[in-house]
């Protein structure tokens, strides 16, 4: 019965988070930027835009300049999640790609990291009068959903041992459409219920953040306004009439 | 107004304590029923503003990728939410850039997203009431548009893009603003904001050839509306008659005289302002812009040289390419844009700033300056917000920085920068840009200074500043009127230009 539900859930919520990113994607690719709003000082080509880009998406350039605390929890934490995350390849994949295993060990000290930063992050948003201001009880549970997963993670890394072979089993099995048994336990339970949680509300939530930053006009667009005419379909049609 | 004083000095750079409410009710005047109407909007609070308004959200939210990619991304992180200086100024927490979005994030939610529908408290989302159309007119009217927080946003959420729709929504059920509304109908009807008409306009610039020959013995010329010139200047209003905005008129007159440059001005159109950017309307700022287009047609000239004006600069650079066709690399099929490219000469950028001009004459020698005139001056240099975060200058990125200041080291001696957080990318608007230039906000406008004028209390203690220059008709307003309130001397702001006048040398030039 669990293991139906579970695999239920996990088909249910790769479809969601997957179709609603590409929904999401596709929409903001469609809109039309009509002018151009880079926040200059600007690069004024393509190659230009890339780095800036890749500067931002990695190393959070624009945050970095605004304020030391936040760009430091935030870093940690995106930057831990993603060791977490391609730790986790290992079991999707048979045998184990040799830098998954390879990045192991550092994935596994980067839940403890990832759970610092967003307590860092979680505690902001008590103690900061302005950021208190601003937050929403959305803000908060996002923030204990995902310190849920860091959590439970952690102790069955450390502290309580979960069959780790049954687990990656089960999800072997889901990648071709037959169910096996997930272990009895209830870290296991609750982390994979937080996780496909976590999966399901992505492309209904802020965290629509990670495609928008690529689709911001401020950042993507290049500065050369006076050396191309840039112009959309609906402006352009305003032309069409005169 | 004569209860409006200065707010106390930050200990820089302490982050100020939240007073909710502070602004509230303290917005501007609403737009009357005839200016309203006299320029196409509904005169005044339409009865179905509910519809109306969620039904021009949902518009702007197709044409809009920034709109609609800014009411996704923010992720409340607060990077934005100190950087605002009518936050500083005022304490007010609906000031906070984010804050400020999160006031049509908050209906953006309730109407377009799902969670918003369903579980609304959750996610902050709230019912497009009456009063929540009132707190948009009060604090969507003390944005200044100066995009400060979109340097700081890692997503690069532009506040001005939120403050611009909201704007155009209001203005859309009828619900705008007096000042910018009165102005773009004035620019319409006459050509320039101020609603100088142009035989007015020619009579000042006969006043200005006299006195400029009374000072200099020199003939140097203001020609208007002069078939076949080479350069046309686009240059704000305030510049024909405001102090001190007309002393840089005369520097760019001294300029194209000293390089036998051939120039215009147009009575059509005189004006380099378009407000039509600050209400967030396309149409209105396709419309003002198009008087531009019109002009340089009918004149027949070769290039656009635009005055120092902040927000008409970000529009020129930036938008008149798009809007009118003024600029280069238009398709070959591009009729519209064709027609005008073809007339002007892409040996030079199109448009181009005065202090691109003015600069690209300094290096090729075509300009001599006697630099001791300008002895009495300890200046320092305001980045207009519009001119350093919306536009460039010259061929690599940050041009917009440099030329100003390489000017004003070609023509003084004298200079020193002010505090580096608060200058360049990073400056503070001057407190009355984006359509908030009008009495009924000078609370507002003087406490938007605040941050400025700590910096420039610095340097003016340790170094003995006294000249501030910029850029923006705007800034020079909004200074000249606000500095005295912070105890400063209102003539210590001034042009770049102005600087320029000073110091050329005219009829000596090789």
């Amino acid at each position: 019965m669990l293991n139906i539900f579970f695999a239920l859930l996990f088909y249910l919520a790769t479809l969601v988070f997957a179709l609603g990113l590409l929904y999401r994607i596709n929409s903001y690719a469609r809109v039309p930027a009509p002018l151009k709003i880079p926040t200059t000082p600007a690069p004024t080509t393509r190659g230009g835009v890339m780095l800036r880009m890749t500067r931002e998406v990695v190393f959070f350039e624009s945050l970095f300049k605004a304020n030391l605390w936040i760009w430091a929890l935030g870093w940690l934490f995106h930057t831990s999640l993603l060791l977490v995350i391609l730790r986790h390849l290992r079991y999707f994949t048979e045998p184990v790609w040799g830098w998954v295993a390879f990045i192991q060990p550092f994935g596994m000290y980067a839940g403890i990291t990832m759970l610092l930063g967003l307590c860092g992050l979680s505690a902001r948003r008590f103690f900061v009068e302005r950021i208190r201001y601003i937050s929403t009880p959305s803000d908060h549970l996002m923030l204990f959903l995902l310190i849920g997963i860091a959590a439970t993670g952690l102790i069955m890394s450390f502290i309580t041992k979960t069959d780790l072979i049954l687990v990656k089993e089960f999800f072997q099995g889901l990648m071709h459409f037959s169910i096996g048994s997930l272990p009895a336990e209830w870290m296991i339970i609750l982390h994979l219920f937080l996780v496909s949680t976590l999966l399901m509300i992505f492309p209904i939530s802020k965290l629509l953040h990670a495609p928008g930053v690529f689709f911001s006009p401020s950042r993507n667009q290049v500065d050369n306004s006076r050396e191309q005419r840039h112009l959309s379909t609906w402006a352009a049609n305003l032309e069409a009439d005169k | 107004m004569a209860d409006i004083t200065a707010p106390a000095y930050r200990i820089i750079p302490i982050v100020p304590a939240l007073k909710p409410g502070s602004m509230a009710g303290k917005g501007p005047y609403v737009a009357s029923e005839k200016i309203n109407e006299a320029i196409g909007f509904p005169g005044q609070l339409v009865d179905d503003w509910h519809d109306r308004a969620i039904g021009k959200m949902g518009e702007l939210l197709s044409k809009y990728r920034s709109l609609k990619v800014y009411m996704d991304s923010c992720v409340h992180c607060g990077a934005c939410s100190d950087k605002c200086h009518y936050f500083i100024g005022t304490q007010d927490p609906k000031n906070m850039p984010v804050a400020r979005q999160d006031l049509m994030r908050s209906v953006y939610r309730r109407y377009f997203t799902l969670p918003g529908k369903v579980f609304p408290k959750l996610v902050g989302a709230r019912d497009l009431t009456r009063e929540v159309l009132d707190e948009w007119h009060n604090y969507f009217y003390q944005c200044s548009e100066c995009r400060r927080c979109s340097v700081f946003c890692p997503y690069g959420i532009d506040t001005a893009e939120v403050t611009m729709a909201a704007r155009e929504i209001l203005d859309t059920v009828g619900y705008g603003q007096k000042y910018s509304n009165e102005i773009i109908g004035k620019v319409h009807k006459i050509g320039n904001n101020l609603g100088l008409p142009p035989n007015a306009l020619v009579d000042t610039l006969e006043g200005l050839e006299e006195d400029v020959k009374e000072a200099t013995g020199i003939d140097v010329r203001f020609p208007i509306d002069v078939h076949g010139a080479e350069v046309l200047l686009i240059t704000p209003s305030a510049d024909f008659f405001a102090e001190p905005h007309i002393d840089s008129l005369i520097g760019y007159a001294k300029v194209f005289h000293a390089t036998g440059t051939s120039w215009t001005l147009s009575s059509m159109s005189s004006e380099a302002g378009n407000f039509g950017m600050f209400i967030g309307n396309y149409d209105q700022l396709r419309a003002i812009a198009m008087r531009i287009r019109q002009a340089a047609l009918e004149l027949g000239v070769k290039r656009i040289v635009v005055g120092e004006c902040g927000h008409a600069w970000r529009v020129a650079y930036s938008f008149w390419n798009t809007l009118i066709g003024v600029g280069d690399g238009a398709d070959a099929n591009d009729k519209f844009a064709q027609m005008l490219q073809k007339q002007l000469d892409h040996r030079y950028k199109q448009p181009m700033h005065i202090c691109e001009f003015t600069w690209d004459m300094i290096e090729d020698e075509r300009l001599s300056f006697d630099k001791s005139l300008n002895d009495k001056h300890i200046i320092t240099f305001h980045d207009s917000c519009n001119v350093a975060r919306g536009s460039r200058m010259g061929d690599f990125a940050g041009g917009q920085f440099d030329i100003p200041r390489n000017i004003i080291h070609a023509v003084a001696n004298n200079f020193v920068e002010m505090d580096p957080r608060t200058t360049r990318e990073q400056t503070f608007c001057c407190g009355g840009g984006g359509g908030l230039l009008t009495d009924d906000l000078l609370d507002l406008r003087v406490k938007g200074a605040l941050p400025r004028m700590e910096v420039l209390q610095q340097v003016a203690d340790e170094y003995g500043v006294n000249f501030m220059a910029c850029i923006c008709a705007i800034c020079k307003a909004q200074f000249s009127k606000i500095m005295p309130i912070y105890g400063f001397d209102r003539r210590m702001i001034g042009g770049v230009h102005q600087l320029v006048s000073n110091a050329i040398i005219l009829g000596e030039t090789k």
